[in-house]
């Protein structure tokens, strides 16, 4: 705190020489500091911080005020959703962080000009929005879309499969979106290995395989946590690809408390749901973090 | 208690029953052929040749850039060579991967894996070979005693101090008993006492593992207290290759001269060139050399004469050159004092004199300097 003050301060520039006069400085200086960041507390604080604390009431007291809502968590049809939720994510982590390990390999180990076009591929992706991308699954992946059309020309299926409107085609989407944020905390940490180790290994007599089983894939374990922590996070508080290509079918947990809220009106069950939620993500950052730097995880210094 | 001895008793028992428990004295006989490595249009070494004997312990040595590490890479398998020939034991390795040549490596740096404790750390070379667990253990565990490090066995390298993670690294690369072992700058990372007393271990470990060390330095005391043989190269070429006695003593060039230690240089021409001495003059002063059957009159002439080689004469004593100088400054360095003397005709003249007979030197004070025609060496300029 005090460093920051100091650093905000413009007497930490020109420093005063008399004791007295740094101590005057320092008052208004406090003042001054407390002005510039309030903007940005306030606007958290009724943006972000009060809406979370009425969700939370909301969850207490609707329909009627006890913890009625979170004996409704067991309920088979809650279950099930949360249970399609859980499979959908982790499927779609393990999935993408699979994926995004051999495209962190690839990019890491080229060379600088096929980094930088690389680089551009990876995060383009990420300037498109989430909509236009599910549409465009929908493009390829629906009965007369461009796949089952491709695949019956060519003779090799005689009905369409079914690739959309289910949790192959929810995976899909959800793989494809979560693609850079796994790929970035990856390509980050597997940058860090110090790639002597590995002409180490093979110096000592290992075979290449040896020396990716046994240096480097333990080396890139943080970066592979850090990656999966990421996607699962994300995917389970998806919803805007889940809802359009699930086609209300395969339904996770997002779209379950957007039907509660808008359309069937429970709001103490939705806001229930969405606290839970809230509380299972932050439980399993505390979690990790106990284990893991998660800061240098994902990169700060 | 005395830290070397205690080393030494250590070192003794295990040792022994390391090299006992080998087949018959390993071949380790490096030879080199021509190699040139080129990056693009940039030459990092050019027709280097070396011949490496079993059991001895060469050093290359040379300035940042002068290819030391390339040429070692290249006996590695890590560098591929872009001509030339590379063979152990008269076999030709180039086409082996760096993994089938079974030498043992220290990387600059050490190179030790962070996610491995100690232990596990010198297994890795036999785990990857496929020995069998027990036999592991064993070897593990002689390795580790050699280098004094049974009871950091369980730490992670990042809980080893400098010297420490050095000995693993050097237990690791001993531990499957190769016949060569492989050591790029292993102790430019430690702090001048500690790199001391590890030269002294390292040189007393070869002696007693018996195996061929080829070291890669660019300090010459270090090459010059450890080495059988060194090799010194610049600009991508080896210059020369010799003992470090032969190195010291007998420069072929210039260069040597002055890389390894100080030096003085004279130049001048060729008079009364006779069978196994000759007469160069510089300016008006005229100074003999012996050696030199290949000297004709009027050939320019480089000469070289070590610092400590050159001594302060009183009026009785004699020497085959004797010169006039004025000391321009001096320094005291304990044993010794250096000075700076200024000659006429010959220049800027740097020595070492052991002893100062009367008072303290003093700047501008006037002596006589002078060298038998023996204790200075022609070099190729
Ligand atoms: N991969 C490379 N690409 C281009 N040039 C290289 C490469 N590796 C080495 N060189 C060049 O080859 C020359 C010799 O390099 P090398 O690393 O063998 O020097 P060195 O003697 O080990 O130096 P140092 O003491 O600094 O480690 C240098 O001029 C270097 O710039
Ligand atoms: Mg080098």
């Amino acid at each position: 705190m005090s460093a920051l003050q100091d650093a905000a301060s413009p007497g930490y520039l020109d420093r005063a020489p008399s004791q007295l006069r740094r101590r005057r400085f320092q008052l208004g200086d406090n003042a001054a500091f407390y002005v510039l960041i309030a903007p940005a507390t306030v606007l958290l604080l009724t943006f972000y911080l009060y809406p979370l604390l009425q969700v939370f009431w909301i969850s207490f007291t609707e329909p009627k005020p006890g913890f009625g809502n979170y004996a409704l968590l067991l309920s088979p049809s809650v279950t099930r959703v949360a249970l399609t939720t859980l499979r959908i994510c982790v499927i779609t982590t393990v999935i993408t962080v699979v994926l995004a390990y051999l495209v962190a390999y690839c990019w890491v180990h080229a060379g600088p000009r096929a980094q930088r076009v690389m680089l551009l591929g990876i995060i383009l992706p990420l300037w498109v929005s989430a909509l236009v991308r599910a549409f465009a699954w929908i493009t390829l992946l629906r009965r007369d879309g461009l796949i089952n059309s491709a695949l019956a020309g060519a003779g090799l299926i005689d009905a369409p499969l079914p690739l959309l409107w289910n949790e192959f085609g929810v995976v899909v989407g959800l793989v494809h979106y979560m693609l850079p944020y796994g790929i970035l905390p990856l390509a980050a940490s597997l940058r860090s290995i110090d790639g002597s180790l590995m002409l180490a290994a093979r110096g000592l007599g290992a075979t290449r395989g040896q020396t990716f089983s046994m240096v480097y894939l333990p080396l890139s374990i943080p970066g592979i946590v850090a990656s999966a922590i990421l996607v699962f996070i994300f995917s389970l508080g998806f919803y805007i690809t889940p809802a359009l290509l699930g086609g209300g079918r395969s339904m996770m947990i997002t779209e379950y408390i957007s039907i509660q809220i808008i359309e069937v009106l429970r709001w103490g069950l939705g806001t229930t749901l969405a606290v839970t939620l809230v509380m299972i993500i932050a439980l399993l950052l505390a979690v990790v973090s106990r284990v893991l730097d998660l800061r240098k995880l994902f990169g700060a210094k | 208690m005395n830290f070397t001895h205690a080393v030494r008793d250590v070192f003794d028992r295990p040792v022994r029953r390391l090299a006992s428990a080998g087949q018959p004295a390993l071949a380790g006989a490096i030879s080199v052929e021509n190699l040139t490595k080129t990056y693009g249009n940039a030459v990092a070494i050019r027709d280097v040749s070396l011949a490496i004997g079993s059991g001895q312990f060469v050093t290359l040595l040379g300035p940042s850039g002068s290819g030391k590490t390339t040429v070692l890479m290249s006996i590695a398998g890590f560098v591929s060579p872009t001509a030339g020939e590379i063979r152990l034991n008269g076999e030709p390795i180039n086409h082996l991967p760096p993994d089938r040549r079974e030498f043992g490596m220290v990387f600059q740096g050490y190179a030790l894996f962070p996610h491995l404790t100690v232990a596990q750390n010198v297994a890795f070379p036999l785990r990857v070979r496929h020995r069998p667990r027990t036999e592991i253990e064993d070897s593990v565990r002689r390795a580790l005693e050699m280098v004094q490090l049974e009871r950091f066995a369980d730490r992670l390298p990042r809980q080893l101090s400098g010297g420490q993670q050095q000995r693993a690294a050097l237990a690791r690369a001993l531990v499957f008993e190769p016949s060569v072992v492989l050591l790029d700058e292993p102790l430019s990372a430690l702090d001048k006492n500690l790199r001391h007393d590890l030269q002294a271990e390292l040189k007393d470990l070869h002696s007693r593992v018996g195996l061929t060390f080829i070291y890669v330095t660019h300090d010459q005391q270090e090459a010059l207290a450890m080495s059988d043989e060194i090799a010194i190269l610049s600009e991508g070429r080896l210059v020369q290759m010799g003992t470090p006695e032969t190195l010291y003593e007998r420069p072929a060039t210039r260069f040597v001269a002055g890389f390894l230690g100080q030096s003085n240089f004279i130049s001048g021409t060729v008079e009364q060139a006779r069978r196994d001495a000759f007469a160069y003059r510089a300016g008006a002063t005229l100074l003999s050399q012996s050696g030199g059957p290949q000297q004709r009159d009027g050939d320019s002439v480089t000469v070289t004469i070590r610092p400590e080689k050159i001594r302060i004469l009183t009026e009785a004593e004699t020497a085959d050159n004797r010169l006039e100088s004025r000391i321009a400054s001096f320094s005291y360095h304990g044993g010794h004092y250096h000075l700076q003397v200024d000659v006429e005709h010959v220049g800027r003249i740097v020595l070492d004199a052991p002893t100062w007979r009367r008072e303290a030197p003093s700047i501008g004070q006037s002596i006589t300097i002078g060298w038998d025609e023996d204790a200075s060496v022609v070099v190729a300029s």
